[in-house]
């Protein structure tokens, strides 16, 4: 297999009662991430980019389910392969915390107030190896400095509360790092996060993704935040990739109406002119996804078929990838 | 600047910290230290800064939600400070507040109509029939058909409730809304819409504003002067187009130099900060950014810098420009 993660037609079902179908919250998604990749996932709230990784991790439990005909194929740290759709929960768990780590939006609320952060660092250690105490502590220590928290000998005895949010991020990627993961999630690391905060954390992970030979999914709704780390990006809208491609094409050539309308709302930002460019309406909720484009109630370039026919994903250059009928690649690639 | 509509001096809002088995005040939370600025009719005056910095308490010492420890608040002349509580309620009516979160601000039991003819109970003594008038007005002006008023706001998305919060601080026709980070909590492609609302109303019905937000593209685009806030302390005021396109204080300079790039190709060259904002419970002595500058100097380490005026009309508080 010649990428560390592929995902194909990934689905996530909505469970609503035995009378109804489920809803599909996310539809026919494929990703291939390669090894030391930082791949970024953009869209917005609700749009299916968190519980996508959460089904990497294993974490998605009832009434989510992933859907039949899924598939994510996982290379191991030993060269095998593994099937995370069907993968067994013991075997999940020696994944979780080891060849995947997951960094949490929230630093707040993803630590534990009752533990230490030496004890919160050390349970992952506990878990994956076979360290002594002394070895564990040793570990936790150099994995602090490496996230570059001063004092840190000190900080391993604090709770979170004596710790700052950008404080406590950076133990949170201290966490998710110390046991060499091959892939990194990383969900809105930085949301919850002040603008110089953010603008170092950001500097640590690029430095950090280089020296640990790590692949990490970016997930974010801010542009910004892709710009500044990623290679690659796919953008989400209402629980489907709607295009995707390097992240130079993305913000030079965007092909997709909504990418483009969200280009230009930021950039716009700032600009000459006082009105600023707005997406009309809103997103659609799941469950009121339209059978044609689901974009076609917000695109200022709606055509009748976009209500009627379902875009495919279709290749309109290499390697960039475009879910829209209007686009002149779509015809040929229908073909 | 056209006629000055609100005017603030030397604002200071202090925290007691109590603490002990008699909760004795054993110190105070400097959240506002001596913040001065001015703003004019029909303008938009921006705050910004990282959380903790004291601007939404500043935002609501001047509503005087929360009680300013000392300084002067002139609203048209009229010092708010010495209004008693009944004329500071009368007072409310020409100054609003739009809040952060859509989704906490909105009583989950009363319907758009009931949330909008609150204030109008509060401010005015109208009968149904004008009531129902202004409510039709307002919920035209932000966008909302009739039907909709009788809907509950868990019925609406994220931008539909800002929508409706700033329909609630406009329906009493007010001439200085305080907008405290209207936009955050909202969606990028949503966030535009919002603004371009904003500024509509801005135009119709002549409105100063005080914008608080920690978004610095979002401040760019709709204020027309700014002011950069750090540990209660305003540390630069000016043009917001000079100040970002020649930021003067080193702080300023940092925040800005911040702002993730909008284009992968760009290359920037960063000014980075190191470590964290202090608690403002012990500030440092001196300049209050001191610790974290560059650029810091032995004086600024012992002596407040205090705002001085630049050639272009700004004011920039650091030891950098002592002449």
């Amino acid at each position: 297999m010649e990428h560390l993660l592929e995902m194909r037609n990934l689905s996530i079902d909505l469970f609503r009662g035995k009378k109804q179908p489920p809803v599909k919250l996310v539809e026919g998604v494929d990703l291939n991430i390669r090894k030391r990749q930082t791949f970024g996932i953009v869209g917005e709230s609700g749009c299916g980019k968190s519980i996508t990784c959460s089904t990497l991790m294993g974490l998605l439990s009832f009434p989510l389910s992933v859907g039949s005909g899924s598939s994510i194929r996982f290379q191991r740290a030993d060269g095998s392969e593994t099937e995370l759709t069907s993968v067994s929960k013991t075997e999940m768990r020696k994944i979780r915390g080891r060849e995947i780590s997951m960094i949490f939006q929230e630093p707040m609320t993803a630590l534990d107030p009752m533990y230490t952060i030496e004890a919160q660092i050390e349970e992952t250690l506990r878990f994956h190896t076979d360290m002594n105490r002394a070895q564990m502590h040793a570990a936790a220590l150099e994995m602090l400095q490496k996230v570059k928290i001063p004092r840190a000998e000190e900080v391993l005895k604090d709770y979170p509360h004596h710790l700052s949010g950008g404080m406590l991020q950076r133990v949170m990627i201290a966490i998710a790092l110390i046991n060499n993961p091959r892939l990194l999630i990383a969900d809105e690391p930085t949301t919850a996060l002040d603008v110089t905060i953010q603008a170092q954390i950001l500097d640590l992970m690029n430095d950090l993704r280089e020296s640990y030979d790590t692949s990490v999914i970016m997930i974010t709704h801010d542009l910004g935040v892709i710009a500044e780390t990623c290679e690659e990006v796919a953008v989400f809208y209402a629980g489907q990739v709607i295009e995707q491609a390097s992240v130079e094409a993305i913000f030079h050539e965007a092909a997709h109406p909504y990418t483009a309308g969200l280009l230009r709302s930021v950039t716009s930002l700032g600009g000459a002119q006082k009105q600023l460019y707005a997406i009309r309406g809103t997103v659609p909720t799941a469950g009121n996804f339209s059978s044609g484009c689901r974009f076609a109630d917000r695109c200022d370039f709606c055509e009748e078929r976009c209500r009627v026919q379902a875009p495919p994903l279709v290749e309109i250059a290499p390697g960039h990838l475009c879910r829209c009928l209007l686009h002149p690649a779509q015809k040929e690639g229908l073909a | 600047m056209s006629n000055v509509l609100l005017d603030v001096q030397g604002l200071k809002t202090y925290f007691p910290i109590k603490g002990g088995v008699i909760r004795k005040t054993v110190g105070y939370v400097h959240a506002v230290e001596d913040v001065s600025f001015s703003i004019g009719e029909q303008e938009t005056f921006a705050l910004v800064g990282e959380s903790g910095c004291g601007k939404s308490t500043t935002g609501r010492s001047i509503l005087r939600l929360i009680e300013p420890t000392a300084g002067q608040v002139r609203f048209d002349g009229q010092d708010l400070c010495a209004l008693d509580a009944e004329a500071m309620r009368k007072k409310r009516r020409d100054m609003q507040l739009i809040f952060q979160d859509p989704y906490s601000s909105l009583n989950p039991r009363m319907t758009m109509r009931k949330l909008l003819e609150e204030p109008l109970r509060t401010h005015f003594a109208l009968n149904q029939k004008e009531m129902d008038e202004r409510i039709h007005w307002i919920a035209d002006a932000v966008g909302f058909s009739r039907d909709q008023l009788g809907r509950y706001p868990h019925q609406f998305s994220g931008g539909q409730r800002q929508r409706i919060s700033i329909a609630r601080a406009l329906i009493t026709n007010p001439r200085f809304v305080v907008a405290d980070e209207p936009v955050s909590a909202l969606d990028v492609s949503i966030q535009a819409q919002v603004l371009n609302l904003l500024m509509k109303l801005q135009e119709e019905m002549k409105l100063s504003y005080l914008f608080i937000s920690h978004d610095l593209n979002v401040v760019r685009h709709i204020s027309t002067r700014v002011a950069v806030m750090y540990l209660g302390r305003i540390v630069e005021t000016g043009d917001t187009e000079e100040i970002y396109c020649h930021p003067m204080h080193p702080y300023t300079l940092a925040l800005l130099s911040a702002i993730p790039r909008r284009d992968p190709s760009d290359q920037k060259t960063r000014v980075h900060l190191e470590g964290d904002v202090p608690s403002p419970s012990n500030p440092p002595k001196g300049c209050a950014f001191h610790d974290r500058c560059a650029r810091c100097k032995p004086i600024c380490a012992e002596v407040v810098p205090q705002p001085r005026a630049m050639a272009d009309g700004r004011l920039v508080a650091c030891h950098l420009y002592d002449a």
